[in-house]
């Protein structure tokens, strides 16, 4: 840390702020002190207002009462545009990036400096040079955004705020999308903006990454600041209790699995994206009842599409899917069909695919169930029926608020994945398509998940985990298959392999080299 | 995080922006009457006296009101699927062929049965001619703002030649149809209420205004209340989840344009059977057109419509009657009236939401704590 004559005001503080949406209080009373030239990491369960508190910081809500200072000066923030004039940079978890510009545009975008766009451009691209050298920031300022990994996409989306001028950078769950060594980067970009005297506050539900990226921590509880640590001075199990008041069991309890038939079958599989382009190129394996099978992977190596194809969203390119050991009729093989054929799918993009946010949440807790009789069954849906049957969901999933008629997008982000797993689980599945299923979720919640699928499994049901959590794959599976590149390079079973072992076939390296 | 900073309770956003948005659109007509050199309140006060002074100006102002309140309709339900369906003025025109030709050819049915055979002819030839463009987005993904823009040319086209070369009377000059028979009629509201014993001045408000209401309530509980109605809104709110969701976003397209075409058959059931009795060239006379701005204002809520349908029957019929009186004011300037309030309603919309959702939450009750947020 460093050492200054002069003692410096924080770099943020917020004092007292309060903020209620009707009768939730998502901020009460919350106080926060940000120390300039450090990391701040932000732990808490969903829904506990981590997010809220930076929206207001961010001037994306205003806080009924409270007061923000930075650098020691109270100011007040209504907009983002007045958050960056006060050096305030936010990097979205679900990026505000126009696809088909090229980076140096969207990085220009509201900061052209001028009707003529040459002049602002060269400044631009100057200054990315600049960036790139001095922290590692390097992106091609001409490639096209939405031709960039996730990883490059959260990269823009930092130089953007840079560019502008932010000393403060916010990230709110900027790992939930990223690849393990995607995340790597990440931290090591933050260290060398630390050590360019930037303040970053960063939120996230992995306390390792707390740990290892953190000088400070502070949790949030129900809407309040409960603790505030000085990261080398606590640890995983000290936050985690601060942050649910009890204790997690960071390990999943498992006994032994007792696999059955075959329940699923995929046979030379070749499945296409949506730009023709071969993302499953030949994968066949069969999964039995009792078992959970992990899908372990680089992001991007065709899981998505292998499990869109699964649930009948995607059609095939080639090969076959069998079902109980029968190839279903083709008017079975749609995301309805395959639906009453018991098979169901947790989808890996809550907000893309999961969930409709602007639908109240009982309406979202039926999607592709609502043709079901207990929802109504005449031509008019039952509106009790809906909301009771929601309710009873988010009881058993500890959904919070429990308000079935609360629009989805109102609720956390952790919160709304509740909702997705528990209308697909508490269905009770025959096989069970789950992607990223923790993703964004705290850690109390994450072991309750993880509780949930190992029982489907102990209740003979089949289950298909796609993760790039290589912690949860391991934890969750009964048996590892390793993809990449659409194929399928090796299978392990969780005793006997490492992560070592994982990483290598995850990149590709085959069987037989991998042997000798 | 979608939510913005200007969410608005339900009833600020139903009811109190509408209002703004409309008495902004005043404000700006009084300031080009006055600058015409008349007096706005005088205008205001001719234009309200005139629409709903007595029961003759309420009865054409509901006369309006119930062309609107199709047209509004056929647009609505295709926002709530996500599509925009600037052809309701040519489905409407189309589906006027449809009563006519019922009406000419099956003249011998009684007037029970002919009547409803020319309400279903009506909405029958609207959803074909939608069913064109409907067809062509739902299958080839051609905008349907563009394929429905060409397809009121072809309306007008077809018409034209049709009411010229075809349908003309013998011996007839005017480019329409002969004289439906008698049966072929909307009862008017006159001769319903004189059943009752009331007096009803002579307008042409007729039996179509009850059925526009019937289908805004049918609409209402179509949309939210019924599984076809949740899968248009998924299609609408996220065609993604839709699909994975097992709802078919193609057969969702198909059948709402098809729905707003019949609904565009509702000008038709008004303006024909109910006052005109025959087919006459150009006789949506851009009602369909209107529809988009009573659809923007109403915000595709079928009780909104209805609202923005009676304002604008207000200020056709107030309007007539002021440019009677007021020579300066001509009937441009209802247009223009009408051009503000969608700039206002359609374009301008969220430009009072920030000034409102601040200026409420300076007044908010305090709320009792929150329950919700503590571990079960
Ligand atoms: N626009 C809104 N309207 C109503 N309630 C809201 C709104 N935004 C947030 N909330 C509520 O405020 C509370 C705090 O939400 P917030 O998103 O800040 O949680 P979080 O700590 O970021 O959780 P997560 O870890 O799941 O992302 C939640 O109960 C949420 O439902
Ligand atoms: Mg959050």
């Amino acid at each position: 840390m460093k050492v200054d004559a002069v003692p410096r005001p924080p770099a943020i503080e917020l004092i007292g702020i309060d903020k209620r949406f009707g009768r939730v209080h998502a901020n009460n009373n919350v106080n926060l002190k940000v120390e300039r030239g450090l990391i701040h990491g932000i732990v808490g369960e969903n829904g506990a207002g981590k997010s809220t508190l930076m929206s207001i910081l961010y001037g994306f809500y205003e806080a009924d009462s409270g007061e923000i200072r930075v650098n020691g000066e109270p100011v007040r923030i209504r907009s983002s545009r007045e958050a960056i004039s006060h050096g305030i940079g936010m990097v979205h978890q679900h990026f505000m990036l126009v696809q088909p510009l090229t980076v140096l545009e969207n990085v220009m975008l509201g900061a052209e400096g001028g009707p003529l766009l040459a002049a602002g451009a060269s400044e631009i691209r100057a200054k990315l040079a600049h960036l790139g050298r001095e922290y590692g920031l390097e992106v091609d300022p001409d490639a096209v955004v939405g031709e960039l990994s996730v990883g490059l996409q959260q990269r823009v989306e930092i130089l953007k705020a840079l560019v502008r001028g932010a000393e403060i950078l916010v990230l709110d769950e900027p790992t939930a999308v990223l690849t393990p060594a995607e995340a790597d980067q990440l931290f090591e970009m933050l260290k060398v903006l630390k050590s360019q005297d930037k303040t970053v506050i960063f939120i996230t539900h992995k306390l390792r990454e707390i740990m290892r990226l953190t000088d400070r921590v502070s949790v949030m509880r129900l809407g309040e600041m409960v603790a505030d640590f000085e990261t080398a001075k606590t640890s995983p199990p000290e936050l985690a209790d601060a942050m649910v008041g009890r204790k997690v069991i960071l390990r999943v309890e498992k006994g032994q699995a007792h696999p059955g038939e075959i329940a699923l079958e995929a046979r030379d599989l070749v499945v296409k994206d949506d730009r023709g382009v071969t993302r499953v190129d030949g994968m066949s394996f069969v999964l039995r009842r009792g078992e959970i099978v992990g899908i372990a992977g680089v992001a991007g190596n065709g899981q998505s599409e292998l499990l869109e194809a699964l649930a009948g969203i995607r059609p095939l390119a080639g090969g076959e899917i069998l079902v109980e050991g029968r190839v279903p009729p083709p008017e079975l093989r749609t995301p309805k069909g395959m639906r009453k054929l018991g098979v169901f799918h947790v989808p890996e993009d809550r907000h893309r695919m999961g969930l409709v946010m602007p639908f109240q949440a009982c309406e979202s807790a039926m999607l592709g169930f609502h043709d079901d009789d207990v929802y109504g069954a005449g031509i008019l849906f039952d509106r009790r029926a809906i909301a009771a049957d929601t309710a009873e969901k988010m009881e058993h999933f500890d959904v919070r608020p429990r308000a079935p008629l609360l629009k989805t997008a109102n609720f956390s982000g952790g919160n709304q994945q509740k909702i997705v797993l528990a209308r697909e689980i508490e269905r009770n599945p025959h096989v069970m398509l789950v992607g990223q299923p923790t993703r964004g979720v705290d850690i109390g919640a994450i072991e309750f998940i993880h509780k949930r699928i190992v029982a489907l499994r102990d209740a003979g049901k089949a289950v298909l985990l796609v993760s790039v959590e290589l912690d949860e794959i391991m934890a969750l599976s009964d048996r590892i298959l390793v993809v990449c590149g659409g194929r399928i390079t090796g299978e392990r079973l969780p005793e006997t392999c490492n992560q070592q072992d994982l990483g290598l076939l995850m990149a590709g390296v085959s069987e037989r080299e991998h042997a000798a | 995080m979608s939510a913005t900073p200007t969410e608005l309770p339900k009833w600020a956003d139903v009811a109190v922006i509408p209002l703004i948005n409309v008495a902004a659109a005043f404000v700006i007509s009084g300031l080009v009457v006055t600058a015409i050199g008349e007096d706005p309140f005088n205008a205001v006060k001719l234009l309200i006296g005139g629409a709903l002074g007595d029961l003759e100006g309420i009865g054409f102002t509901l006369y309006y009101a119930t062309s609107f309140i199709f047209t509004g309709l056929a647009v609505a339900i295709c926002f709530q699927a996500g599509l925009f369906n600037i052809g309701v003025d040519g489905q409407a025109y189309v589906a006027g062929l449809g009563a006519a030709l019922v009406a000419l050819h099956l003249g011998f049915l009684p007037g029970v049965l002919l009547a409803p055979a020319c309400i279903v002819g009506a909405a029958l030839f609207g959803a074909a001619f939608a069913a064109i463009p409907g067809y062509l987005q739902a299958k080839r993904d051609s905008h349907l703002v563009i394929t429905t823009i060409m397809f009121n040319y072809i309306a007008a086209a077809m018409m034209g030649y049709l009411l010229v070369d075809v349908l003309r009377k013998q011996g007839q000059m005017n480019p329409e149809t002969p004289g439906f028979p008698p049966g072929a009629t909307m009862p008017q509201i006159k001769d319903l209420v004189a059943y009752l014993g009331w007096q009803w001045p002579d307008t042409p408000l007729n039996l179509s205004f009850v059925l526009a209401l019937l289908c805004a309530y049918l609409m209402w509980l179509l949309i939210w209340r019924t599984r076809l109605g949740y899968e248009i809104r998924a299609v609408g709110a996220n065609h993604v989840a839709a699909i994975y969701g097992g709802i078919s976003p193609a057969r969702i397209t198909m059948i709402t344009v098809l729905m707003s075409g019949a609904l565009a058959g509702g000008l038709a059931v008004n303006v024909l059977l109910g006052e005109e009795h025959r087919l006459i060239l150009q006789y949506t006379a851009d009602f369909g057109f209107v529809g988009i701005a009573v659809a923007l204002m109403g915000r595709g809520h079928p009780a909104g419509i209805v609202l923005a349908a009676i304002l604008f029957g207000i200020l056709y019929q107030g309007g007539a009657e002021l440019a009677f009186d007021q020579p300066k004011i001509t009937r441009d300037m209802i247009v223009l009236i009408q051009g503000l309030v969608v700039l206002f309603a359609g374009a301008l919309e969220h430009m009072f939401r920030r000034p409102l959702a601040l200026l409420l939450t300076r007044f908010q009750p305090p709320v009792p704590d929150a329950p919700a947020a503590e571990r079960a």
